[in-house]
Formats: structure tokens, sequence, C-alpha cells
């Protein structure tokens, strides 16, 4: 499916720019979780930028319990096949021959999520020697300047996904955002205790305090399920969205994702915000993360 | 000089950057009527879908065509995808330009490529190369009427091309720390 011949003759592939350019590529626009072809063709009309290929939306796997995996290769080939726009799929955190099977297939883009029961507890996979892309979690700096030494070319604050409550993705966004103002204040003598404190790469929290911004694209995830919620994480500064159970759990789908995707181009605009709002049936039935005992939170997975 | 960026989606705030370095006022466009005293527009990188869907929604087709009558564009990837007359498939399109562009050419993602192509028409176009980033990048397939090709690979592959005052790249120059194609159209948009 890959036609390397091209790369090959005219230049080189798979530079960490070329990895990191297709997360800005994705920037003001909505990742949309899709478990189906006709729900991602769903999602390419509303104007999605990418779908996330799965078996089950995180709602789902909240339910459902049980191991949650990669999906099959089967479905994600479909769903491939029958969009335009880059299709992402997840992997289990450390399990890089999950990974391997990926690539294999073309995903554009793989996320290492906590949404899947983790493979290692210990260990991240490494990134870099990957021709495919990866996204990685977070919640804090820390968390996020490690994934990016391990070679992810694009970040998403965590949240709490499946639940419908937007409160982790902004307590997370604003973490991430915090820590990077209180970095550029810092004199260079500090930032080395810094990086060790926070546990990460030297180089990176550098770069950071220099760029005053991750020094990759950073999407907000879990728990966006209303305009309002996309264009909030919008004005608290991330690069765009990603919807999971938020839609395809919703009363009127594609409503709803046409509605979040106007929402995130016009985050600052309060009179259109009003009126993608209207009538978009029921919202995802929510569970207040402040309920959900810590055995049951995603966010905690990640190392 | 005021330079619009399309900022529907994509990545626009790289485009706007290198304008500012070059010392013009850029200016982000969301809604139609922001076109208004502008010199030139540029269309980013992005989704070329997503690009079109929220065109179409926001009344954007019939003023952008009416703005490039008379002003300067430029697409990056997404945004010469937007501004071709035919791209064989069923999207929103401005079609301006008399190309034809096939959309993910080069394949997935895995495919997307850097190259270092010469462009003659920029300055010391000859001598130094500029460094084109290709992210799961549209080809030109054809250059129709008084469309002109400015690059090619070296497999002869066309990746820019110009028609008068409008222009068209497969690549990213805004991904790259070289303003030479950003002056270029500026300087385009003087004459």
């Amino acid at each position: 499916m890959s036609d390397n011949g091209n790369v090959q003759k005219n230049g080189q592939a798979a530079s960490f720019k070329v990895k990191a350019g297709l997360a800005q590529m994705l920037k003001g626009g909505v990742i949309m979780d899709v478990v189906t072809p006709e729900q991602a063709m769903i999602a390419e009309d509303a104007g999605a930028v990418a779908v996330m290929a799965l078996e089950r939306v995180p709602a789902d796997i909240r339910v459902q319990g049980g191991v949650a995996r990669m999906s099959d290769p089967g479905l994600i080939k479909e769903i491939m096949a029958s969009v335009s726009i880059p299709v992402m799929a997840k992997v289990r955190i450390g399990h890089f021959v999950e990974a391997q099977i990926l690539e294999v297939l073309g995903v554009d883009y793989i996320d290492e999520s906590e949404v899947l029961t983790p493979a290692d507890e210990e260990y991240h996979i490494y990134k870099h020697p990957f021709k495919v892309p990866f996204v990685c979690g977070c919640r804090n700096l820390g968390e996020a300047l490690r994934r990016i030494g391990e070679g992810a070319a694009m970040i998403r604050t965590k949240g709490e996904a499946g639940t419908g409550d937007v409160v982790e993705a902004v307590r997370h966004a604003r973490t991430v955002f915090g820590e990077i103002r209180r970095l550029q204040l810092m004199p260079d003598e500090e930032l080395m205790t810094y990086a060790k404190n926070i546990g990460a790469p030297f180089s990176v929290v550098k770069e950071v305090k220099e760029l005053g911004r991750l020094p990759v694209v950073n999407f907000a995830a879990g728990g966006i399920a209303t305009p309002a919620d996309a264009a909030l994480m919008m004005q608290l500064g991330v690069d765009g969205v990603f919807v999971g159970s938020g839609i395809f759990k919703s009363g009127d789908p594609a409503s709803r994702a046409k509605a979040i995707v106007q929402a995130t181009t016009h985050y600052s605009n309060p009179e259109i915000l009003a009126e993608v709002s209207e009538n978009l049936g029921e919202p995802m039935v929510g569970i207040n993360v402040s309920s959900l005992p810590e055995e049951e939170q995603l966010a905690v997975r990640g190392w | 000089m005021r330079i619009g960026v399309l900022a529907l989606q994509g990545d626009f705030i790289e485009h706007r950057q290198m304008l500012e370095a070059l010392g013009v006022t850029a200016v982000e466009v969301r809604l139609p009527d922001q076109l208004a005293h502008l010199d030139g527009l540029i269309i980013p990188g992005g989704e070329s879908t997503t690009i079109g869907k929220l065109a179409v929604m926001y009344g954007f087709m019939e003023p952008l065509r009416q703005f490039a009558r008379t002003k300067g564009m430029w697409g990056t990837c997404a945004g010469m995808i937007f501004m071709a007359k035919d791209v064989g498939a069923d999207q929103p399109l401005l079609g301006i330009m008399d190309i034809v562009v096939e959309r993910n050419a080069f394949g997935r993602q895995v495919d997307s490529f850097e190259a270092d192509l010469v462009v003659p028409a920029l300055r010391d176009g000859e001598t130094r190369p500029f460094p084109a980033v290709f992210i799961r990048a549209p080809k030109l397939v054809e250059a129709k009427g008084d469309a002109r090709i400015m690059a090619a690979l070296p497999d002869g592959t066309a990746v820019a091309t110009q028609q008068g005052k409008w222009l068209a790249t497969s690549f990213h120059p805004e991904l790259t720390g070289d303003g030479r194609f950003h002056e270029y159209f500026l300087n385009l948009l003087k004459t």
C-alpha cells in the first residue's frame, strides 16, 4: 500500500520534521473516535481533520471492562479505505509490537494510549525508530517532555476519557501551560534541577523555555462533549481537540460533530458558538470524574 | 502590505509568523468580511476537506473567487488542492487555477518526506536548493493554460506552479526556516 519508491527517489523519509509536520497540519481541527467505516464517513463529512479507528469508544471500554487492546487490523483497514483524511489508531502503552503492526498497515498516526490496558507498567515505546509518528497523553509538563524525549511527535493532554466531563482536560491543560509559563521565568541555572524534579530531559526543558511552548503540537482530549467544551480548550491554548465518546454516544452525532468542528475554528467568537450549540439533541450521558474511584481513572496510566 | 492567511484550519500560524518575520502585517481570516483591505491571501496546509467544508458553511466561496480576480493568492498543500480546478474527487474547491491535482499522491504519512528542490524563480534559486517538506502531499498532474511549472522533484513530478498572481505548492515553505517562497509571493503582489 505504501509506495516507498517515490520517497527513495526524491528525498529523505520519516524525519522528525515530517512526523511533527503532520500534527501541524491538523491544528485548529477535530479528531474523532470512530468504530465503523460509516462513522468515519460521517466524521469526514462533518469536517473532522482525522479519525481515530477503534473497536470500542472509551465510554464502552469503561462499561464493559476487560483488557482493551489494539483494534482488529481488518477494521482499521476498512476505515482507512473509507475516508481520505488521516487515520490514527491506538496501541497499549509499551506495546511496541502492536505499533509495528500498525506501521505496516500504514496508519497515519499511532496513539500510545492510556485508554487501552497498559502492556508495560514501567516503560513506554521508544518511538524514534518508527517511520509512523506517535501522539502520547500527558497530565503535566514532565510527562509531556518524557514522551517527547522518547520520540512522540504530538502531545495531547489526557483528560479523563469516556466520561463526558471536561474537568480533567481543563486541569491537565492548565497544568501544562502554567508550568511552561513558570519555566519561562526561570534563570538558566535552575533548569537542570527543574528537569530533574519533573523527570524530563534537560535539552527539551531548555527548548521549551526558549520557545515558550511545547516543541510539538498539543491537542486536548478526554471528556470533551460539547462545542463549548472544545472552544474552552482552544481558548486555554491547545492547538486542536480529540473528541472520543462525545460524538457517537450522543443523540445526533452528525450535527454534534459539525458543531464541534465549527466551534474549534471559531473558538473565540461567542455569537457563532451560541448559534452552533443550538438544537444538537442529547449529549452523551456523562460520569462525574469526582465520583470515579482512582482505580477506574485512566489518566493515571503512564509513567 | 497586509496579507491574509485563511485561518479556518491548518498551519496558519506558521504562515503568519513567516510573514511577520518578513516585515509585513499578517491577518488571520475566519469570516469573509475579513478579506477587505488585504493585498493577498495564503491558504495554508491542513485538511482540504475540512477547509473546504468550513469555507462553504461560512459563505467564503464566491468572496474568495472574487478576491482572486484582482489579488494574489497562494495555496500550500491543502491550499493547492483548494485552488485547483480538478482534483478528481467530490469536495468543495475554489477552482480558480488551471491545474489538475492528485490528493495524497505520494501515499500515506509513512511516505511523507523532505527533499531539496531547485526553484530557479527564487532568489539564489539555481545555487541554493529550497528545503521542501512533503506531508501526505498532493502532486501537480497537469498545468494547463498559462499555469507554468516552477519546480519538480528529481523524478520529474511537478510540485509548484504559478499562474499570474496565483501560486500553488505541494509542500510547506512555512515549515522551514527559509523565507524565500514567501518573499517571492510578496514580490509578485507588488508587480
